[in-house]
């Protein structure tokens, strides 16, 4: 479904990405953790190219991403985000966040849009705050509401980039079962997050990245079990403190 | 002081005519109007296309707006005015050269429009292009990441959020218009200030004449600020302080 080869990127004389490969198979999940500043957001804003890259190729469901004719928002559309800070629209109702990426980019009429948002919302547990704002929900809330945003379209895969880190602490487990549910419907997901009780209970597998690299790249229990490299140790051992 | 006040001066007929100096002010006022609003419109189509061309990715259309603006807010209004009347024409190939000095219909009041539209327009670029940066960075993210192409990104998440919070900054920018309008009297448009310094030495009696001149413009700085101060309120988004579209809420 994912596929990254050999990718590199440098930010005017820095490199962020050294050479990253790996794939995600359909219905995997797959947590990606590390350092901050070690490349983790980077790396998954390569995958719907809202990064470019310079080194190596990525293709997401069999299309090249960096390839010069490719569809970027039609690539886009089909790969669902969800952001740290929820990014909901903040001047557009609940139900318009949900709807106006079906209507004006899968073309759907505003009927079928607004059962599919309707429907989603209920899965998330928000219907009652269909016609609210953004701005009068928790964060929590918007969070699923996010979720729920990126489910309207239909992807063919998700990418959470630290879905729980901006949320308070009694927040972060609505929103995780919401992802575990997503996890075990079979939805192919790359998640960037710290929740290693997210990672045991549904991840196949885990990756860690350093200094813009893939450290480790291993089954779950392999990774729990046996980490090889020693940054992975320290980096599991201190958020496990927690 | 032996001033001799008469403030009955308004509705005594001008010298050598049938009008009162009422009609002259009220005609300058009507100009004034005229100018400033249609010169208002202008600036603000012209300033949010340059305003979010600043903000796009794409180097030279970037380059592009940065040199308006940077044109246009650099010379002193009345330069402009004096160079877009005398000097423009000049440079334009010979027929139209002339149709322009000649003939062009309302003359005095298109470049002066023109003028005031451009100059203003740079100004409100600049507030529009500081509304679209202040929008955290992860909402061109997420527009973009819906599958939105760059322009629907702009049109339904940037846009949107950066008007709302420019409104404010934009009060003072066409509460300026209505001020700025009297530099086209330099250009012989029959507009307020014009027949103010008509009325005054026709008259002779100046504080009455621009007692009743700032009072006209008072009310057109005004009006423009309570209109701002209504769209402001209308279009706030529920759940949201004023300008609070720049940051993150983690409640
Ligand atoms: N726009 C940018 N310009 C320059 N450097 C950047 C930019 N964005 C990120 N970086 C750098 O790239 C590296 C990786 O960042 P990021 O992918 O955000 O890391 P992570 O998500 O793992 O914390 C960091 O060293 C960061 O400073
Ligand atoms: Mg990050």
């Amino acid at each position: 479904m994912i596929e990254l080869n050999n990718v590199s990127k440098w930010y005017g004389q820095s490199q962020v990405l050294d050479a990253c490969s790996t794939r995600v198979a359909k219905g995997e999940v797959i947590v990606v953790c590390g350092p901050s500043g070690s490349g983790k957001s980077t790396l998954i804003k390569c995958v719907n190219g809202l990064e470019v890259f310079q080194q190596g190729e990525i293709t997401v469901n069999g299309i090249s991403v960096g390839a010069a004719q490719t569809d970027l928002p039609k690539l886009r559309a089909q790969v669902g985000m969800v952001f740290q800070h929820f990014e909901l629209f903040p001047h557009m109702s609940i139900t318009e966040n949900l709807t106006i990426g079906q209507i004006r980019v899968l073309g759907r009429s505003k009927e079928a849009a607004l059962a599919k948002a309707l429907g989603l919302l209920d899965r998330v547990g928000l219907k009652e705050h269909a016609s609210k704002h953004p701005g009068q929900l928790s964060g929590g809330q918007q969070q699923r509401v996010a979720i729920a945003r990126a489910l309207c379209m239909d992807p063919v895969c998700m990418l959470f980039d630290e879905p729980t880190s901006a949320l308070d602490p009694e927040m972060i487990t609505e929103v995780l079962d919401v992802m575990v549910e997503l996890a075990k419907e079979g939805m192919t997901m790359m998640c960037v997050t710290h929740e290693m009780g997210f990672a045991r209970k549904v991840a196949n597998r885990v990756i860690f990245m350093d200094q813009g690299r893939i450290v480790e790249d291993a089954p779950k229990d392999e990774f729990f079990g046996t980490p090889r490299s020693e940054r992975a140790q320290q980096f599991l051992s201190k958020i496990l403190s927690h | 002081m032996n001033y001799h006040w008469n403030w009955g001066i308004f509705l005594e007929p001008v010298k050598g005519g049938d009008e009162t100096y009422l009609d002259w002010l009220l005609t300058g006022f009507g100009w004034t109007l005229a100018v400033s609003l249609s010169a208002w419109l202008m600036a603000l189509m012209l300033g949010i296309l340059v305003g979010t061309l600043r903000t796009t990715p794409s180097k030279p259309l970037a380059a592009l707006a940065a040199a308006w603006v940077e044109l246009f807010r650099n010379i002193p209004l009345l330069v402009q005015m004096f160079l877009w009347f005398f000097v423009v024409p000049e440079l334009l190939p010979r027929e139209l050269s002339l149709w322009v000095k000649q003939d062009m219909p309302a003359k005095e009041f298109i470049t002066a429009t023109l003028c005031l539209g451009l100059f203003t327009s740079s100004r409100v670029a600049e507030q529009v292009r500081a509304g679209i940066e202040a929008l955290p960075s992860g909402q061109r993210m997420a527009g973009l990441a819906l599958g939105f192409t760059l322009p629907q990104t702009y049109r339904h998440v940037l846009l949107p959020c950066a008007l709302r919070m420019v409104v404010p900054p934009l009060t003072s920018e066409f509460m300026n218009v209505f001020k700025n309008s009297s530099v086209a009297f330099a250009i012989g448009v029959l507009e307020l200030t014009f027949q103010a310094r008509q009325m005054q030495e026709d008259s002779e009696q100046g504080i009455e004449t621009f007692f009743a001149v700032t009072l006209l413009y008072f009310i057109c700085a005004f009006t423009a600020n309570r209109v701002m101060a209504l769209i402001e309120r209308r279009t706030r988004v529920p759940g949201q302080m004023a300008g609070q579209m720049a940051g993150h809420q983690t409640t």
